[in-house]
């Protein structure tokens, strides 16, 4: 059997398309590895064995019937996977919740139908930290994945179980959401390129809500031209939610074809926030390293302020909370979900409050309250709108860097670690959430002001894992709103000179 | 600002009240300490000046996008024809055509 676990989207793809593997094939090596590899690494909650091989049989009927390839998709024959936090009109969607172990959605997300007409074939949904609320994937409800570069340390997450199955190469390309870098800090961890693209790209339509104003769903692949190729299948205008920007009903979404085209004269900005004493050796040393990549490429690297980076995590954790609360309002016991039981003098507010102290895990019900607390009387001003107003000056920072008015620095994109250290042990952070809280300090940011930006493969901390063994650390990108193809460009030209993106774990499977 | 914010358990039993959280003492305290510490955290907002900041609730400059309060029909995606049969199929406890609930009115005692 061909080996397809190690091709990239674009090389299955096109290896499909030719006829050189089969649909079914490709799926069999994706449900064989999970079979192995999953045993120690736990990515997945849910696997499709049945449905995806009838899929994939039916892509492998059509291309024998004369239909070309181009006329399937572009997806035609990859095996994906799903975070459980995107509604498929089959299976279970959970939320890595219990509040949810058992619901099944009557319907498909958007990202979902769309990935499935480009093609593509579902052979599971991941784990996440419980409505995409962590860092780790420890705050699931059902179990926590492991990190395919070291299985006694965390994936990252939210979107942890995406990367680990990615990283793994039991996939070749996953779909997450980041509210506040559950894409990009997870794929950092993994050796892996995430993206949370600009707010209103990605129609948000049957992605289980956490914070509306912040979550993107995006991709996290091996490479550059992969989530380049998945965000333009994904992407698009979408009637069915009202946050999707109507000016891209026209918009270009081939995000491949100009990716090897180096941006001339490139103007990237380091800020000066982000060389902090906090970054790992590893971290520091990969920053530099990458600035010596793009100054050797020709391109400019100047160092920018961004004086408000450091209050991105203390208005992120009043925003996100207080619009979580009010979207989870949603799980009552009654409507679907878990409902508690109750007795014949039990009051409707006792099946509401028991059924959700019975369904959400403690950080779901902490921020729920943390929420409420910030939204309720007498503390709305000093909270929920000093953050809003925090929010503005974060946005502004990064308009002004991307200005290119006289004597602003004008960067195309500016650069940052994404994390500030590489993969930490399972258990390690979980007594203290703001510990936690910070593997979001460099991220939190593009989510508030609404850009996208992107995470690769920035280098590893070499033997800092337990046995010696490397970590990867990753490397962001973020661009002014709606500038993907430029981002995606400038990107690709770090992965064509640094190739770290070709290291694979020792993951046995 | 040092130490933790103070969040008393009268306070915490409020807002877990209007969270509709039914928790035990024990996990209410457990609150009390984790929301005092993240909202000593967050006071740090306060070194800022925030006079004549507009509040950004969301990025960009969209505006609300309404559709037609009118049935779904045929023109639309098969998510909008979502029948009462697909709603009464997700409720845990139904008798169609009617969702289950506890009593309603009255005293709702201690939640």
């Amino acid at each position: 059997m061909a080996d397809t676990a190690s091709m990239t989207v674009r090389e299955l793809a096109g290896a499909v398309a030719s006829r050189a593997v089969s649909a079914v094939e490709a799926a069999r090596v994706s449900l064989d590895r999970i079979a192995s590899a999953d045993r120690s690494l736990r990515a997945y909650l849910q696997v499709f064995e049945e449905r995806a091989l009838a899929r994939a049989s039916e892509i492998d009927r059509r291309l024998a019937g004369g239909e070309s390839a181009a006329s399937i998709g572009p997806l035609a024959g990859v095996p994906v996977a799903l975070k459980d936090n995107l509604c498929t009109g089959y299976g279970r969607t959970t939320c890595g919740s219990r509040i949810l172990e058992k619901y099944e959605s009557p319907f498909s997300a958007t990202v979902v139908r769309r990935l499935e007409a480009a093609g593509a074939v579902v052979v599971g949904k991941t784990n996440l930290d419980e409505f995409a609320m962590g860092s780790s994937c420890e705050n699931s409800a059902f179990h926590c994945t492991h990190n395919p570069w070291d299985v006694t340390r965390a994936p990252g997450g939210s979107s942890g179980g995406s990367a680990a199955a990615v990283a793994a190469r039991t996939v070749p390309l996953a779909l997450g959401s980041d509210t506040g870098g559950s894409i990009r800090q997870p794929a950092s961890l993994t050796n892996l390129v995430g993206l949370k693209p600009t707010y209103g790209r990605v129609s948000r339509f049957g992605l289980v809500a956490f914070a509306s104003s912040l979550d993107q769903v995006g991709p996290l692949a091996r490479t550059v031209g992969d989530a380049a190729l998945a965000l333009g299948v994904i992407a698009g205008f979408d009637e069915q939610d009202s946050t999707s920007l109507e000016a891209l009903r026209q918009g270009d979404l081939d995000f491949v074809r100009d990716l090897e085209r180096p941006v001339a004269g490139l103007r990237l900005g380091v800020p000066r926030q982000a060389r902090s004493p906090q970054n790992h050796p590893a971290v520091a040393a990969a920053l530099e390293a990458s600035i010596g990549v793009y100054r050797g490429l020709g391109a400019e690297v100047v160092e920018i302020d961004l004086p408000h980076l450091a209050y991105g995590i203390a208005a992120y954790y009043i925003v996100a909370p207080a619009e979580a609360s009010s979207n989870l309002a949603r799980f009552d016991g009654i409507r679907y979900g878990r409902r508690a039981e109750t007795g014949p003098g039990d009051h409707l507010m006792a099946l509401y409050s028991r059924s959700r102290a019975e369904g959400f895990g403690p950080e779901v019900q902490r921020r729920i309250m943390l929420g409420t607390y910030v939204l309720s009387s007498g503390y709305y001003d000093a909270y929920y709108l000093t953050a809003l107003r925090a929010r503005r000056l974060i946005k502004r920072d990064f308009d002004g860097a991307f200005s290119a008015e006289e004597g602003m620095p004008g960067v195309h994109a500016v650069l940052m670690p994404t994390t500030a250290g590489p993969a930490f042990k399972i258990g390690e952070k979980t007594s203290d959430p703001l510990a936690m809280y910070l593997e979001d300090i460099y991220t939190v940011t593009a989510n508030l002001a609404g850009i996208p930006a992107v995470s690769i493969p920035g280098g590893f901390a070499e033997k800092a894992g337990t046995d010696g063994q490397d970590l990867p650390v990753g490397m962001q990108l973020l661009g002014p709103a709606f500038d993907e193809a430029r981002l995606l460009r400038i990107a690709r030209m770090h992965e064509a000179a640094t190739r770290w993106h070709e290291r694979a774990p020792g993951v046995r499977g | 600002m040092s130490g933790v914010a103070n969040i008393t358990m009268e306070s915490v039993r409020r807002v877990a009240h209007l969270s509709r959280l039914a928790l035990t003492d024990g996990q209410l305290a457990a609150c009390a300490d984790r929301l005092g510490a993240v909202l000593s955290y967050v006071d740090r907002l306060k070194e800022l000046d925030l006079g004549g900041v507009e509040p950004m609730a969301h990025p960009g400059g969209a505006t609300n996008r309404l559709q037609a309060d009118e049935p779904a029909g045929e023109s639309t995606g098969p998510e909008r024809r979502l029948g009462p049969e697909a709603l009464m199929r997700m409720a845990p406890a139904s008798m169609p055509p009617f969702v289950k609930v506890p009593k309603v009115l009255g005293d709702e005692g201690v939640a």
